[in-house]
């Protein structure tokens, strides 16, 4: 793994060219098939016969689909923007505290507004989570560290800290289990009507898209950033205003979807090096696939029954960073 | 287990005179920790004998009394056990801000608990306690700790802070799976675990702490007596190692003690992330010396003093006993949050 503050190895192929990169084609092929078969995976068949029929395609598995999409590019996009803006290669919501920010913020509007629409919470979610980030972040620009490796330890501890204050809340009002579930993220309830709030996210990837030069400037360094000609403090500002909300609107329609802006920026990373602008496409493509198999497997696993997709993601994304850790260990 | 007299390089110097800057700062330790332990021995007896509603020296009188002194043992166990752990690991790890709680000993819990519940039922959870099952419990925890030290700090690439991070998020897939199981539950289920997964002094039974007991004592007085060898472990890897100790023995031993702690703690009475900090962090502030002799004694009376005011003040004061653990967590968490945005180097 190289070390993004010293010298990154660039990507062989050169910027220009890999807009219309074959190897990109073919990976956007192979997740458009991943999308088809989560389209035609369930207990209903769709041939038009029997139970199934077009109106349950369209009532779930396509928002389903179109879901798995948003949520996936977002929480893995999340992950690379924070990493940039931090540079540090464990940072993501996870390892933040930002999605149990962002699950307190939830908590929060449904104990005081138990009215609220789903906007409303969303709101709560995005505002907490933008104050817990922008916490992390301040901490992370005060203190001086002795090793990289503090970062997510920290961040950890903290998401421990606001998530012991959310599950007081949480049994004072008989909620635990509720917020539980809410915690959980899975795909299962999403039907029509319910998840259009996610395409706040596609705004929030088009900007990553559009940033993306600027993000990895500021992720040099307050003097440096300053020196070409950034403004680093409004960069900050954006980059973190973008994670809270992908964050926000995500835990709050989806549920906590742990590791992925981890695991997927690091393995890209591996195999192309550190060329932000040519990897987006890639950490989208790869955040997508990710979300969309675990899903699968979360709804075959137990047939007719699901599981989360959180604890696949948990389990698989844990193995995962555990194996980064090593190589980490191993290479430095 | 190497041989826990204090290490012959170092002379016999008389206590206190070296430990302190100064004989103000001395009087200043003694008479916190004198207070300290006043008042911790004062809400002691109020918990003993604070409103018990039938008359003194009937048979139910002695009932209660015995109910209630155990509650109270439980608590010094526990006080022992996080502020002990909390301290060396806090040392051997050259970070005032980590807690042993966070290395995954609380999921694992989390996760055994939920298993039997999960494939037994209710009656299964019932039927799974006693000794065997504490003993087990206990003996499962610290395989595990001991195997990924082992695995993670030795050899030419060990290093502590991807022994610390791999067990954190080991705990956080097992968390996962255990949030799992958690959903397919009853609700009526759930609540019968979740009274066991909150730590709380009633969670303890009365037939754990014969067992509970002697191995806390071994094993904090083991740390005591290495308090030496602590401090010089303070100095950090390079000088410890100069002045002639072997640095990944130490590591080891002292974490496997950390370790069993831990693990007798969470089995005894459930997982607790933030004591062990908050009573940690008021130790550093109050005892004017670094030294582990002082600290030690100092950390466990304001981790007893914690436990018997909380739980003195919820039952008779605001009678919601249910939430002490979660009060000291969330009191220990603002803490720590106040500490991380105060630090400078970490």
């Amino acid at each position: 793994m190289t070390n993004p503050s010293s010298t990154s190895t660039v990507a062989a192929a050169p910027a220009r060219r890999d807009r219309l990169d074959w190897k990109l084609c073919l990976a956007t092929l192979a997740v458009i098939a991943l999308l088809g078969v989560s389209l035609f995976t369930g207990v209903y068949t769709l041939d038009g016969h029997g139970e199934g029929s077009p109106d349950m395609f369209w009532i779930t598995r396509v928002p389903r689909t179109l879901a798995l999409v948003l949520a996936g590019a977002a929480m893995a996009i999340c992950g690379l923007v924070m990493q940039l803006l931090t540079q540090n290669r464990f940072v993501e919501p996870t390892t933040t505290g930002t999605t149990e920010w962002a699950g307190l913020g939830l908590l929060a509007v449904m104990i005081f507004f138990p009215t609220a629409s789903l906007l409303g919470r969303m709101v709560g979610a995005i505002i907490a989570a933008f104050i817990g980030t922008t916490i992390f972040f301040a901490f992370l620009r005060r203190v001086s560290l002795r090793s990289s490796l503090i970062v997510p330890i920290v961040g950890i501890m903290l998401g421990a800290v606001v998530s012991s204050i959310s599950t007081f809340f949480a049994l004072q009002t008989n909620m635990l289990q509720q917020l539980g579930i809410w915690f959980a993220g899975s795909f299962a309830p999403i039907l029509r009507g319910q998840y259009e709030v996610l395409w706040i996210v596609a705004i929030v990837l088009v900007a990553v898209f559009v940033l993306a030069d600027r993000l990895t400037v500021a992720g040099l360094g307050e003097e440096i950033a300053t020196n070409v000609g950034l403004n680093y403090n409004r960069m900050m500002l954006i980059g973190t205003s973008l994670v809270a909300v992908a964050t926000g609107v995500v835990t709050v329609v989806v549920g906590n979807l742990p590791f992925l802006g981890l695991i997927v920026p690091n393995i890209v990373s591996m195999f192309r090096g550190d060329n932000l602008r040519s990897n987006l496409p890639w950490v989208f493509l790869l955040g997508i696939a990710t979300v969309t198999l675990c899903d699968i497997v979360s709804r075959t696993i137990i047939m007719p029954f699901e599981v989360p997709v959180s604890l696949i993601l948990g389990v698989l994304g844990s193995i995962a960073f555990v194996l980064l850790l090593l190589r980490k260990r191993r290479y430095g | 287990m190497a041989s826990t007299t204090a290490s012959p390089t170092l002379p016999r110097q008389r206590s206190g005179s070296v430990a302190f800057q100064s004989p103000r700062a001395r009087r200043r330790y003694w008479l916190t920790l004198g207070i300290c332990v006043s008042l911790a021995v004062l809400f002691a007896i109020g918990l003993l004998t604070y409103n018990i509603p039938v008359a003194f020296g009937s048979d139910p009188f002695w009932v209660i009394a015995r109910r209630r002194a155990s509650s109270v043992l439980v608590m010094l166990i526990i006080a022992v056990c996080h502020a002990t752990a909390t301290v060396a690991f806090q040392t051997i790890t050259n970070n005032r801000i980590i807690t042993p709680g966070i290395m995954g000993f609380e999921s694992l819990y989390v996760a055994i608990q939920t298993g039997v519940m999960f494939f037994l039922g209710s009656a299964g959870l019932t039927a799974f306690s006693g000794i065997g099952q504490f003993l087990a419990q206990v003996v499962v925890m610290v395989a595990l700790a001991a195997l990924l030290y082992g695995w993670l700090l030795s050899g030419r690439f060990a290093n502590l802070q991807i022994m610390l991070l791999v067990g954190i998020v080991i705990g956080t897939g097992l968390g996962s799976v255990s949030s799992f199981m958690q959903r397919m539950l009853s609700p009526s289920e759930f609540d019968l675990l979740t009274a066991r997964l909150f730590g709380s002094v009633n969670n303890a039974r009365e037939e754990y702490l014969p067992v509970a007991i002697p191995i806390v004592i071994v094993v904090a007085a083991l740390l005591y007596l290495r308090s030496r060898r602590l401090n010089v472990m303070a100095l950090g890897k390079d000088i410890a190692t100069g002045l002639g100790l072997n640095h990944t023995r130490e590591l080891m031993t002292t974490l496997t003690l950390v370790t069993l702690l831990m693990a007798v703690s969470t089995a005894l009475v459930g997982p607790m992330t933030f004591l062990g900090f908050l009573v940690a962090t008021l130790a550093y502030q109050f005892a004017n010396t670094s030294d582990h002799r002082f600290v030690f004694p100092l950390a466990i009376t304001f981790a007893f003093l914690v436990l018997t005011s909380a739980y003195f003040i919820m039952n008779h004061v605001f009678y919601a006993q249910g939430v002490v653990s979660i009060l000291i967590e969330f009191v220990g968490g603002t803490v720590f949050l106040w500490t991380i945005l105060r630090r400078r180097v970490l």
